[in-house]
């Protein structure tokens, strides 16, 4: 009967979690809270845990076997909020991105605007993000999320990226977009919802060229054309007039471009630069910054100068790594 | 206008599933909605257990999902187990069996049809909760609210299969023009000893209904469709 309950995994303090993580560049909790730990970058030999907070006392803390969530800090985040600290707020990306399947491939698109709250966090940031040499994805949702759940996570060897190229290793194949599918399907659902990643996968394997969507609760569909995050109206009706089958490399990017610029226009979380990937068989292109429809206006005609130059007295460079030169001598051991 | 894109996906959905002399025929139509926004126009919600086994999912599309591809996974096993194709009763208690412990999480109502040796076709019905119920005709989803009375009256023993495919679509379609939450196309999957036969029938080719207008052309066709010829000397 066991076997026949659902994995529902962690679902109601994660949300602390991500809340540590987004925070972690703005509001360095560890820095105030945690003991310094000398241990940090040891990887402990027995637990593969997932994420790494460093032990906060070296006397017993119950490290739990795999993965898990360590609920340690969750009375202490409550107290802190009560005592009126304010819990940082998300780095959500607002975003426009789009899928299209094309004659020979998949044409992936996104914006590069990073909000939080009303500011533009980042001008420039990449939202495609790499999976396999064959599959990329792009993300929409909370910037933690999406960069955690597709991405090589520190010593995590749960997401996805990993996951696949460690699949690849057992198999000696190219990976499968079903695969990479499945597998960013099985950890949203497992979160059920509050892992807010919503994303755009796209890729060409052995089987042909695939586009799907992965919405956060974990349900998926496959389409020929998709667009999704903040900007998804906007760029579907680009779509919806424009789209039809059997398009040319040309002819997608353009289009692409168009939805894309279209979010970028007439949606307040989307804006910056236009990224673009175009992924054929045995072949892929990373177009960054593939259109800037939004170059900075205003640059001093001056130029800048810093005033109360320092004297420069004496310069050593130092280098930080030590050049070993490695000379072959004599010969390899035998047996 | 209250948009929330951030909604789970569920499938609003019109599901029918009906057994006719020889077989099942399961339809369903093709809209997935977040909130009030239309995920996917043409989802097939209608997906394949086994061979000789489909389901039609409703309510939430990650859950059902999940739910299939779990009894997928374990039908497959049990298929090599047994070494022959699985029986519907088998698919449909599997199904039941994950509805009914996962109560308290899941909310998707699924119809299970299929065709096997020992007893023909049956479908069978697994609503919210995690009941089963065997039944020679089975409906759900938001829009089966409206096909009730219909199918009273329409139903009958021992149709054909071309009948019974027509009293899926006609139903479907019944259903699109008063639910919102369904639209979309008309998908039909025709299960017999002969095999699976898939169908589909695009919402612009089907029958209209008391107040409904003829699909008008998009104006972008009109706009690129060639003007007039100037005077031509």
């Amino acid at each position: 009967m066991d076997l026949l309950k659902v994995n529902w995994g962690r679902r109601k303090h994660s949300l602390f979690y991500y809340l540590f993580l987004a925070s972690k560049q703005l509001f360095p909790l560890d820095l105030y809270l945690f003991s310094p730990n000398p241990f940090r970058f040891d990887q402990p030999s027995s637990s593969s845990r997932l994420f790494d907070f460093g032990r906060m006392s070296q006397a017993g803390v119950d490290v739990p076997a795999k993965g898990g969530f360590s609920f340690d800090l969750c009375k202490r985040n409550d107290m802190l909020i009560q005592k009126g600290l304010k819990a940082p707020s998300f780095l959500k990306t607002g975003t426009t991105i789009v899928g299209l399947i094309f004659k020979d491939g998949v044409i992936l698109g996104a914006d590069t605007r990073a909000t939080e709250g009303p500011i533009v966090a980042d001008k420039n940031c990449e939202k495609i993000h790499y999976m396999a040499p064959n599959i990329y994805c792009c993300g929409a949702g909370t910037a933690a999320d999406t960069e955690a759940v597709t991405g090589i996570f520190l010593s995590n060897i749960d997401m996805v990226s990993s996951q696949l190229r460690l699949h690849r290793y057992q198999t000696g194949r190219d990976s499968r977009v079903i695969t990479a599918l499945t597998l960013l399907k099985k950890h949203l659902f497992s979160y059920q919802g509050h892992v807010s990643a919503a994303l755009v996968l796209g890729g060409v394997d052995i089987t042909g060229p695939h586009l799907h969507t992965i919405y956060p609760h974990g349900s998926t569909d496959t389409l020929p054309f998709a667009t999704m995050g903040s900007g998804s109206l906007a760029a579907m009706s680009v779509f919806e007039a424009k789209y039809k089958e059997g398009l040319t490399r040309d002819e997608g990017i353009k289009l692409v471009a168009e939805a894309i610029c279209s979010g970028i226009f007439n949606d307040l979380g989307s804006g910056s630069n236009v990224d673009i990937c175009v992924i054929t068989k045995g072949h892929k292109e990373y177009l960054r910054n593939y259109m800037e429809p939004n170059p900075r206006t205003y640059v001093s005609s001056k130029g800048y100068s810093f005033t109360k130059k320092t004297e420069v007295l004496r310069t050593k460079i130092t280098p930080l790594m030590e050049r070993v030169e490695i000379t072959e001598v004599g010969e390899a051991m035998e047996e | 206008m209250d948009l929330n894109l951030d909604a789970p996906h569920s499938m609003g959905t019109t599901i029918i599933g009906v057994t006719y002399n020889g077989g099942v025929v399961l339809g369903a139509d093709s809209r997935t909605s977040t909130g009030m926004y239309v995920a996917n126009r043409a989802s097939d919600k209608i997906t394949q257990l086994t061979d000789n086994v489909y389901v039609c999912r409703s309510g939430s599309a990650a859950d059902s999902q999940v739910v299939s591809d779990y009894v997928r996974y374990f039908l497959h096993q049990h298929t090599i187990q047994l070494g022959q194709p699985a029986t519907v009763k088998v698919s449909a208690n599997l199904i039941r069996m994950l509805a009914y412990n996962n109560k308290n999480m899941l909310q998707t109502g699924l119809i299970v049809g299929g065709w096997d040796k020992y007893e023909g076709g049956k479908i069978y019905g697994v609503p919210l909760g995690g009941t089963v119920v065997e039944q020679p005709f089975a409906i759900g989803g938001s829009g089966s609210s409206y096909l009730y009375g219909f199918f009273d009256q329409a139903w009958k023993e021992n149709m054909t299969k071309e009948e019974a495919e027509q009293l899926v679509v006609k139903a479907v379609s019944l259903a699109i023009a008063r639910d919102g939450a369904s639209g979309g196309v008309v998908r039909t999957v025709i299960i017999n000893s002969e095999g699976v036969t898939r169908n589909f029938y695009p919402g612009d080719k089907l029958q209209l209904w008391h107040e409904e207008l003829e699909p008008q052309n998009s104006l972008l066709d009109i706009l690129n469709a060639a003007g007039p010829e100037p005077m031509a000397i």
